[in-house]
């Protein structure tokens, strides 16, 4: 059963008098615990389609099924709340909270979102540091780590709620070759061990290479597929 | 919670000057406000303390239309035995009462037998008149602090103006209420400090001194001042006598007596009213100062932090919670100006007690300003400063709560 099913997806915005068609008519499938990547080039809709996907817009007209829920009738609060249960973000800028440490941008959403426990937290806080190899940066606040390493705590905490998807807007383009594989290494160790289903916007080609399926976005249609 | 203000507290330090600087300015309102309600609550206690405590009484009773004409100290409108049995018996009814006090004012000539001038007199019983207003005697200048039969109390201006001094033999002369003429002779007592209010400049005499003087058959009084047990009860005390004295009715079927507050005696009250104003703007300053200050630092909060609002909503954050962080922000400042400028509220207030400041008010110098506060004020300013505080922190917070996130992220 498909994770993310999107039938006739469209989404125009009005600009001024001008009606800008972003997405047409999109039809694909994604299933769970895969590592799919969505390349274009710029004002292509990547972007939006990820922002579709991850219940922050709402489509024009089609259906977007995200875990079996249709993600287009979401109001403002039921969207939050699953965003929260069900996806992370990775951003490209990083995006960490600076005044909380490394170990509480982690805990964020655990904290302020699901409400969980501190000892279970913790558990989970520290084991995701562990993995992406931050653990012994743990106390250090974001201005005081490098770029690699914010984005590295960065796909922790998208891990930390064990969504069922991610999603990752340009996850790589602030960082340098070598910071950048690592990150994307990451990431598939942790696809491979939670079966997380990781999605991309990108013009990496590091991030491309390493994609199990690659949808290219061309004017807003979807113009290929590859696997 | 506790994550929520954790988080507030460290975004406040983020920006340490502003935070301190916005936070002086609440401090500064609420030390402000403290000490002037300090000082003019203390000004405002001691001068009733004063007018109440050294002749007025908390509460007094005539006999009905006797203030109307008070001016001319009518002796026509005195009280005969029946009717102030019937005062007395209702003040012992009364619960709440200290003491009371029965005096004969009149008008009359007082010769040094060089000069004559006029003078209102108040014939009192001593011992009933001290327990009623019992700075009465601390006012007796010179000479000593009694009334004895035969002996007057001479207010200051006048002794000055007729040069007489404790000793000396003066002659009251008045006119009785059937327009009889007598005089009698008196030995000045004491030198009498005039006081702020009606009745601050009168003599004092024995009551039954007056009653020879207007010659009077059978004792007529004048008015009846009352002291409270605790003058906070005024109002209710005053409303039961009232109730009481009501149902007495004179022969045209009006009511027999009249009862007072020290608030319609006193032109004070008006002074005490305007005091109280007064306090009411400083707060109600005190109120714009936090309200901008706040709402000011808080929108300024709201747009440096407009990524990180997005993000922490796309990542599933609800608006209450993004509300919430903001209000607490905003309390959390308004709570720390509330408590520093409660702590150096109380510390000015104690260096103007230590310094012992005196002031003048009428003929009256030398009075010892000693500014207090109570709990409860410091408690209500606190309250209306976090309070405020949170209220200003409401717009912001909401437009935070209701950002796009997406249009939130994309913020340079």
């Amino acid at each position: 059963m498909s994770l993310v099913t999107a039938n006739n997806l469209s989404k125009a915005y009005a600009k001024g008098e001008l009606k800008v068609e972003a997405l047409k008519d999109l039809n694909f499938e994604i299933e769970p615990a895969s590592f799919v990547s969505f390349i274009g080039p710029s004002g292509s809709g990547k972007t939006t389609l990820l922002n579709l996907i991850g219940c922050l817009d709402k489509p024009t007209s089609g259906i977007l099924m995200v875990d079996d829920t249709d993600v287009s009738g979401l109001n403002t609060r039921t969207a939050a709340a699953f965003r929260g249960k069900k996806i992370g973000f990775i951003f490209q800028d990083f995006n960490l909270v600076p005044v909380l440490t490394v170990y509480e941008n982690v805990g964020y959403p655990l904290v302020l979102v699901q409400n969980i426990p501190s000892s279970e937290r913790k558990q989970r806080i520290l084991a995701l540091l562990d993995a992406v190899g931050m653990a012994e940066q743990k106390d250090k606040y974001p201005d005081q780590i490098s770029g690699g390493q914010k984005q590295r705590v960065a796909v922790a905490r998208a891990l930390v709620t064990n969504p069922k998807l991610v999603l990752a807007d340009e996850p790589t383009a602030n960082l340098d070759h070598k910071t950048a594989y690592m990150v994307i290494d990451i990431m598939k160790k942790m696809k491979n061990e939670l079966g997380t289903t990781f999605i991309f916007s990108t013009h990496d080609q590091k991030i491309v290479g390493e994609a199990e399926i690659i949808y290219t976005l061309e004017d807003g249609e979807l113009a290929g597929r590859e696997v | 919670m506790f994550d929520l203000f954790k988080i507030a507290i460290r975004n406040l330090l983020r920006y340490k000057r502003r935070t301190l600087l916005t936070a002086s300015l609440v401090t500064i309102g609420v030390v402000s406000v403290l000490v002037f309600i300090s000082v003019s609550g203390s000004f405002k206690n001691m001068m009733i303390g004063q007018i109440t405590d050294s002749f007025l009484g908390h509460v007094q009773i005539h006999k009905k239309g006797y203030v109307a004409s008070i001016d001319s100290l009518p002796l026509t409108q005195n009280l005969g035995p029946n009717a102030f049995a019937k005062i007395e018996k209702a003040i012992n009814e009364t619960p709440g009462i200290e003491a009371y006090s029965k005096r004969i004012k009149f008008g009359g000539m007082f010769s040094n037998f060089v000069e004559t001038t006029n003078v209102r007199l108040n014939g009192v019983y001593p011992e009933d008149e001290v327990k009623t207003v019992p700075l009465f005697l601390s006012r007796v200048k010179e000479g000593e602090k009694s009334i004895r039969t035969g002996e007057i109390l001479v207010p200051e201006l006048l002794a000055k103006g007729m040069k007489v001094k404790v000793g000396d033999t003066v002659v009251v002369i008045a006119t009785n209420k059937d327009g009889s003429v007598n005089g009698k002779q008196f030995q000045v007592g004491g030198i009498l400090e005039s006081a702020t209010g009606p009745g601050g400049r009168d003599g004092y005499i024995h009551i039954d001194d007056a009653a020879e003087i207007l010659r009077m058959d059978t004792m007529e009084i004048s008015e009846v001042a009352i002291r409270l047990r605790d003058f906070d009860e005024l109002s209710s005390v005053f409303d039961r006598l009232k109730d009481k004295l009501s149902n007495e009715l004179n022969k045209q079927g009006a009511p027999a007596f009249e009862v007072h507050t020290w608030e319609k005696l006193s032109p004070f009250y008006n002074i005490a009213r305007m005091i109280d104003v007064m306090t009411f703007f400083v707060k109600l300053m005190l109120i714009a100062i936090v309200l901008i200050s706040i709402m000011n630092v808080m929108v300024m909060a709201v747009y440096e932090r407009i990524r990180e609002i997005g993000t922490i909503a796309a990542i599933g954050t609800l608006p209450g919670k993004i509300v919430a962080m903001f209000l607490i922000e905003g309390f959390s400042l308004g709570f720390f100006g509330a408590v520093v400028g409660d702590i150096l509220g109380v510390a000015v207030i104690s260096v103007l007690n230590v310094a012992n400041l005196t002031f003048s008010f009428g003929r009256q110098k030398g009075l010892l300003l000693s500014p207090s506060i109570n709990l409860q004020d410091i408690l209500v300013i606190s309250i209306i400063v976090i309070t405020i505080s949170v209220i200003a922190s409401l717009q912001p917070a909401y437009k935070a709560s209701r950002m796009n996130p997406i249009d939130a992220l994309r913020h340079v």
